[in-house]
């Protein structure tokens, strides 16, 4: 198999494997989590201004009083690689144009100076993040393989993009097909893994904050 | 009066009314094009000026004399068609008087004469399917012939992207098992110059650098000469900055095509295409495909005919999805599974629950 018949491979049946594994996976944990359900709580309600479940998914995205101070690493790095990312997944225009071909919507990009930048700041701060997450006893202890191997699965992507367009290391197509490759890999596995929290966060921060709104507790 | 055939090339470039001065000129370009150093201009104005006509045999397999037609055609007044002309052309199908048996003999003649030291060029692909007999010419099949006369080849030149990696004829479903020449033979220093044409350029590069230097200019993984085929289309190409601005025509006649905006949106392959159309340009460095408004195809790389389609986006999926409906509906019919076996559980445990009364307490 030579370059382009390698880059032709992942942007055809490659693509369809993994979109398919995407797909059947998100709908099959999307079903499976809301259909859970639990018991009706037949207590009567305690109401208390701030305690809901809209509440609770605006609070929890701004670090609680001291959090701050405590790992600032963890605040900013984790914006900034979350907002990056998503500036390069949705804003960035060879993406654009794949997300219209497969939903039939596009909307305006930016200039690929900008998310070139916005790549070199990201993948800066994935690495900040590990380099915390290796170094500090506390968040070492708490990692486990998933944590490692989601790191990854999100981290290669996003490099090779970059080496690809910078056209390093690798010669381009090359380097194109492992790109789209890589993102192939993150697809199958959100589903599977931690990752699915792109799916998932708000939707739990809102059960957990109506459950505990209930009870009269903000969280 | 006419052209001695033992004369040296610059002699009889001379006699067709090239100068020296022009000539020098042209080699000094060649080997700027090339990316060789300044003196090795002169080396090759030297060596060139010196050589004999060295015997070239070309034989023409499943093509289209489309790549015959890019060398002959585009340069006839150039000094490019010249040393073309320059070069011993024993044998050539298109370009040559003979027919039938007395072409057969020339031919032969040709490879006994020079054996060991003669270029073979080859274009079109090998057609390996029932034995070759898709493609035979005087009853051979062009299998045979190439075996035939790459024994007595000095080197071999594979013109075109057919001959260099099947190209058109080896586009799916294949029905002729062609096969590039380096499939075939691989005990020979095989130089590949694809492009559908190649630029004939790259062609006089190729047998300027083997005339100089007696060997083949340095190659990539591919078999091309790196001098030519080193940068990508898009490297190169004039539309780059509005590709990095993200200005791009979304179809071919609209504002952003009239303003000559970036044809990537377009299906342009240039970001996968290794070619110099974007430095040397075509007919004469008149103009180019993605000057001329389209989009390259991405020609000089293999098979780049089932590369997904000339008017899809590179980012774009290069065939239509198949599974993922059909995945779709397994991921809800999964989910729904899921959730009935938890209903059943949690049921399960409902009946299966005993209430407490006050009487068990005081047990
Ligand atoms: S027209 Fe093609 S080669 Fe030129 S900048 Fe756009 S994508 Fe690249
Ligand atoms: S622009 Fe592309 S398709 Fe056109 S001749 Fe050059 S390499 Fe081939």
């Amino acid at each position: 198999m030579n370059e382009m018949q390698f880059l032709t491979w992942v942007r055809g049946p490659g693509l369809d494997i993994a979109l398919s594994l995407f797909v059947l996976g998100v709908l099959w944990r999307l079903i499976e989590i809301y259909s859970l359900g639990r018991k009706k709580d037949l207590s009567a309600p305690r109401h208390k201004p701030g305690a809901s479940g809209w509440h609770t998914i605006a609070r929890r995205s701004v670090p609680p009083e001291g959090m701050f101070k405590t790992s600032p690493v963890s605040y900013v790095g984790g914006y900034v690689f979350h907002i990056g990312l998503a500036i390069i997944i949705f804003l960035f225009i060879p993406h654009i144009k794949l997300i219209e071909s497969l939903v039939g919507v596009s909307w305006p990009g930016l200039p690929s100076q900008v998310v070139d930048l916005v790549t070199v700041v990201t993948l800066a701060a994935m690495i900040v993040l590990l380099a915390d997450r290796i170094m500090k006893p506390t968040k070492r202890y708490l990692s486990g393989f998933q944590d490692w191997f989601t790191w990854t699965l999100t981290f290669l992507p996003v490099l090779t993009g970059w080496l690809a367009v910078q056209h390093l290391l690798l010669p381009y197509t090359t380097m194109l097909a492992l790109h789209i490759l890589t993102a192939e890999l993150l697809l199958v596995f959100i589903p599977f893994t931690k990752l699915f929290h792109a799916f998932t966060v708000f939707g739990s921060r809102w059960f957990n904050g109506a459950v505990n709104g209930h009870k009269g507790v903000p969280v | 009066m006419t052209m001695n055939k033992n004369a040296k090339l610059l002699e009889n470039l001379e006699w067709q009314g090239v100068s020296r001065r022009t000539f020098l000129k042209y080699c000094a370009t060649l080997a700027s094009l090339m990316a060789l150093p300044p003196s090795a201009g002169r080396a090759m104005a030297e060596a060139l000026a010196q050589a004999k006509r060295p015997s070239v045999i070309w034989l023409p397999f499943q093509e289209c004399t489309g790549c015959t037609e890019s060398i002959t055609r585009s340069h006839s007044p150039s000094i490019e068609g010249m040393i073309f002309d320059m070069i011993s052309l024993d044998y050539q199908e298109t370009l040559m008087a003979a027919a039938g048996h007395q072409a057969e003999e020339a031919l032969h003649k040709a490879m006994q004469d020079n054996m060991g030291k003669y270029v073979l060029i080859i274009d079109g692909s090998v057609a390996t399917g029932l034995d070759g007999a898709y493609s035979c010419i005087a009853g051979r099949t062009n299998l045979e012939a190439l075996r035939e006369a790459a024994q007595g080849a000095a080197a071999i030149i594979a013109l075109g992207s057919c001959a260099a990696y099947g190209g058109i004829p080896k586009a799916k479903p294949n029905p002729t098992g062609a096969v590039a020449v380096s499939d075939i033979i691989k005990d020979k220093p095989i130089v590949n110059i694809p492009g559908c044409p190649p630029i004939p350029v790259v062609i006089t590069g190729v047998l300027a650098h083997y005339l100089t230097f007696g060997s083949l200019p340095e190659l990539d993984k591919l078999g091309r000469p790196k001098a030519f085929y080193g940068e990508t289309i898009h490297d190169r190409c004039y539309r780059r900055p509005f590709y990095d601005q993200g200005k791009f025509a979304k179809s071919f006649d609209d504002e952003g095509a009239r303003k000559g905006w970036c044809l990537f949106e377009l299906g342009c392959k240039g970001p996968v295409t290794y070619n110099a159309c974007a430095s040397v340009k075509w007919n004469g460095g008149a103009s180019w495909p993605v000057e001329a408004g389209h989009g390259c195809l991405g020609c000089s790389e293999p098979d780049f005919w089932d590369a997904g389609g000339f008017y899809k986006a590179l980012s774009m999926p290069a065939d239509p999805l198949k599974m993922t409906a059909g995945a779709a509906l397994a991921g809800a019919v999964a989910g729904v599974a899921i959730t009935v076996a938890n209903r059943a559980k949690k049921g399960a445990a409902k009946a299966a629950h005993e209430t407490t009364t006050l009487a068990d307490l005081e047990k």
